[in-house]
């Protein structure tokens, strides 16, 4: 799960990570109350999405008076702002954050991730603040300073230490620099994030740092423990067809294509995606309906594929193990009478009871369902029904 | 002969009498699986499917001699069950549990390796010895008997793996699920080499997915120490980046883990690669039959 800059900066203020003050706005007469309650001279008005590359997009703009905060926050909220990370369809903004200005001396980077390799969280630390890190990473990756923690000593003063050396600072400022890093640790691991970035971290002519943006994700495992941050979570900002699928215990997501895709397991849902791509076709979603598919899961899951109007047909995969595949069968069938499937269906059920499956199947003779006996005649059937050839 | 486990193999299960683990302790005792006892706090001294139940895992382990622990326990008590295990001098857990913490997993799987207890998962399938033993969730029945080892990240695509190599005429030695996780246990590069040195597996089919980088240290592993040919399938090739699909660690991270990357890596260490998994079985016949 992600938040938004504002709710990351209000967990950082709590562990002493410095941020500039500023409050969230949801309307333009907020946003210019927001700037009076701060005060001073220069604010900065932040669209609020869960995307990178905002400032570029135009999201964050400089208000030198009360007037240019109204003018920016009635142009920034309800635009449709496009980054490299919305994809072209953008993202509507429905809140800005009124932050005060900050006299900006230099621009870093400090980020906190799992490094899966070694299996400890790792600070990474440039000087190419402002930049795409991955950008950096590939162009120069020896800009891109990195220390493991391991969590069993937590952070100390010389991981602190590494970094600030390896990013050059003066001696003056090194003290405040591993403050702030074993506080920013401190918020990753108290919070199980799955990682945090502050992009850029700004040294201010004084030569204190502070966190000019804020971006945080969370592990969805660890979030029945934190309630506080499930709170955060912004409905608005998740893919509304992939929401519903999670309610329903599905895990979906949409593509391009125009193969409909349901399998059980991530990992066959994966293949079957790459079949289809593999023998010529084009899948249209990624669908694991898990382990215990029934009638109720596959109607929903016919029902979220066929949103999608790109759909032309729809190739049900299923490896039965312990749950049978003749009851999928019956399941299958069942759904179909729940949802107007309008497209052909492939079903592919292998495993256990498969030939007492295909049996229910053929008996059942409905026009749309098409039978097919491994996982790339399944693929190839789809594939030619989606492209209206013969089948 | 097999990796890891076999018909001797003795079996404790940690979350012995909750649904899940009830239900799948009993698959595998009618498998063959010695299972000889389970853990469940509180319900020590009773008996459940007419195996003894203890409050502790190392009372379990004094009492029956189990070296393997089959872990069922919910997610929020898998670190605490995976340490208890550790502690009690078990050499093998499978946890099959989903949904762990990551830093859970991480402070439980750094514990596990210092007391020099082997981990599979979590939120795998677990691991099968085919007609002897079974430590899991998989279906028993498609795991015939033969000379193919299997490494998968996916259990849906381990059934299909084995299934396929089976319909081939082969069998399989013993398959591993070792789940899609940010952070697993045993993962291809420990396993690689038990196969490698088990005389009666002939090939190895690792099947992985986008995210991380087991894959490509596989990759090198492969190139330098095994001789026995590997087919091998990375799913995700056309999964978009950045999406998390439906695995914890199966998501590419601006450029890296990608599946292009993951099978140029393993091509170039002279790995069988398919690009579909309804090609394994075919391919691993061609490489037998050679």
């Amino acid at each position: 799960m992600n938040i938004h800059e504002y709710q990351a900066k209000e967990i950082f203020k709590r562990y002493g990570v410095p941020t500039p003050n500023g409050y969230v706005a949801f309307s333009v007469d907020e946003a210019v109350q927001n700037a009076q309650k701060l005060g001073g001279s220069i604010w900065v008005v932040k669209a609020q999405i869960h995307a990178g590359g905002r400032g570029l997009g135009g999201g964050v703009k400089l208000a030198r008076s009360l007037e240019e905060v109204k003018d920016l926050a009635t142009e920034i909220l309800g635009m449709t702002l496009v980054t490299h990370q919305t994809g072209p369809a953008g993202k509507l903004v429905q809140k800005v954050y009124i932050e005060e200005g900050v006299d900006i001396a230099d621009e870093l980077y400090l980020g906190v991730v799992l490094d899966r390799a070694k299996e400890m969280p790792i600070l990474m630390a440039s000087r190419e603040g402002g930049m795409e890190i991955e950008k950096v990473a590939a162009a120069t990756p020896e800009k891109i300073i990195k220390v493991a923690v391991d969590p069993f000593i937590g952070f100390q003063a010389f991981h602190g230490r590494e970094l600030a050396f390896g990013l050059g600072l003066a001696k003056e400022e090194i003290g405040n620099f591993i403050k702030f890093a074993a506080a920013l640790y401190k918020v990753y691991m108290e919070n199980d994030a799955e990682m945090i970035e502050i992009n850029p971290l700004v040294k201010t002519k004084s030569g204190n740092f502070v966190a000019l943006d804020g971006k945080m994700g969370f592990d969805d495992n660890a979030l029945y423990r934190h309630p506080e941050i499930e709170a955060m979570r912004d409905l608005s900002e998740e893919n509304a067809a992939e929401r519903e699928a999670a309610q329903y215990g599905l895990s979906y997501i949409k593509l391009d294509g125009n193969v409909g895709c349901m399998v059980n397991g991530a990992g066959l849902a994966m293949g079957t995606m790459d079949t289809i791509n593999y023998v010529g076709g084009s899948p249209a979603n990624f669908l694991d309906v898990g382990g215990g598919a029934n009638a109720q899961t596959v109607a929903k899951g016919f029902e979220i594929i066929l949103q999608d109007k790109n759909v032309k047909s729809i190739f049900v995969n299923i490896f039965g193990g312990i749950v049978r595949c003749d009851r999928i069968a019956n399941g299958i069938l069942e759904a179909t009478k729940l949802v107007d499937v309008h497209v052909p269906v492939v079903v592919r059920l292998d495993g256990t009871n498969a030939k007492e499956a295909a049996e229910i199947l053929r008996n059942a003779n409905i026009k749309n369902i098409i039978t097919a006996t491994d996982l790339g005649d399944g693929a190839k059937k789809a594939v030619a029904a989606a492209n209206g050839g013969t089948l | 002969m097999s990796i890891l486990v076999n018909k001797d193999t003795k079996v404790i299960v940690q979350g012995f009498t909750g649904k899940e683990g009830s239900f799948h302790a009993e698959q595998c005792i009618t498998y063959g699986t010695k299972i000889v006892g389970g853990v469940t706090p509180n319900k020590g001294g009773t008996t459940h499917l007419d195996k003894p139940v203890f409050n502790t895992v190392s009372e379990a382990v004094n009492a029956t001699g189990a070296t393997v622990s089959m872990v069922f326990v919910p997610p929020s008590f898998v670190a605490d069950a995976v340490m208890e295990a550790a502690d009690a001098g078990i050499e093998l857990a499978v946890i099959i549990t989903e949904g762990a913490p990551v830093r859970d997993m991480q402070a439980a799987k750094a514990y596990a390796v210092k007391k020099g207890m082997k981990t599979i998962g979590p939120n795998c399938p677990g691991i099968i010895t085919a007609e002897e033993c079974k430590i899991g969730i998989m279906p028993g029945m498609i795991f015939k008997k033969g000379n193919v080892g299997l490494i998968s990240k996916s259990g849906t695509l381990t059934y299909e793996g084995a299934n396929q190599v089976c319909n081939e005429g082969f069998g399989i030695t013993t398959a591993v699920g070792i789940g899609g996780d940010p952070i697993i246990g045993l993962s291809y590069k420990q396993l690689l080499p038990m196969f490698e040195a088990d005389p009666e597996t002939e090939a190895i089919v690792m099947i992985g997915e986008i995210g991380g980088d087991l894959e490509i240290q596989a990759a090198a592993f492969i190139k330098e120490h095994i001789s026995k040919p590997v087919v091998a399938f990375i799913a995700g090739q056309t999964a978009p980046k950045g999406k998390r699909m439906g695995h914890a660690g199966a998501i590419v991270s601006g450029s890296a883990g990608t599946a292009a990357e993951k099978m140029a890596a393993l091509e170039a260490a002279g790995v069988h690669v398919v690009k579909s998994p309804a090609e394994i079985g075919k391919k691993v016949a061609e490489v037998l039959k050679k």
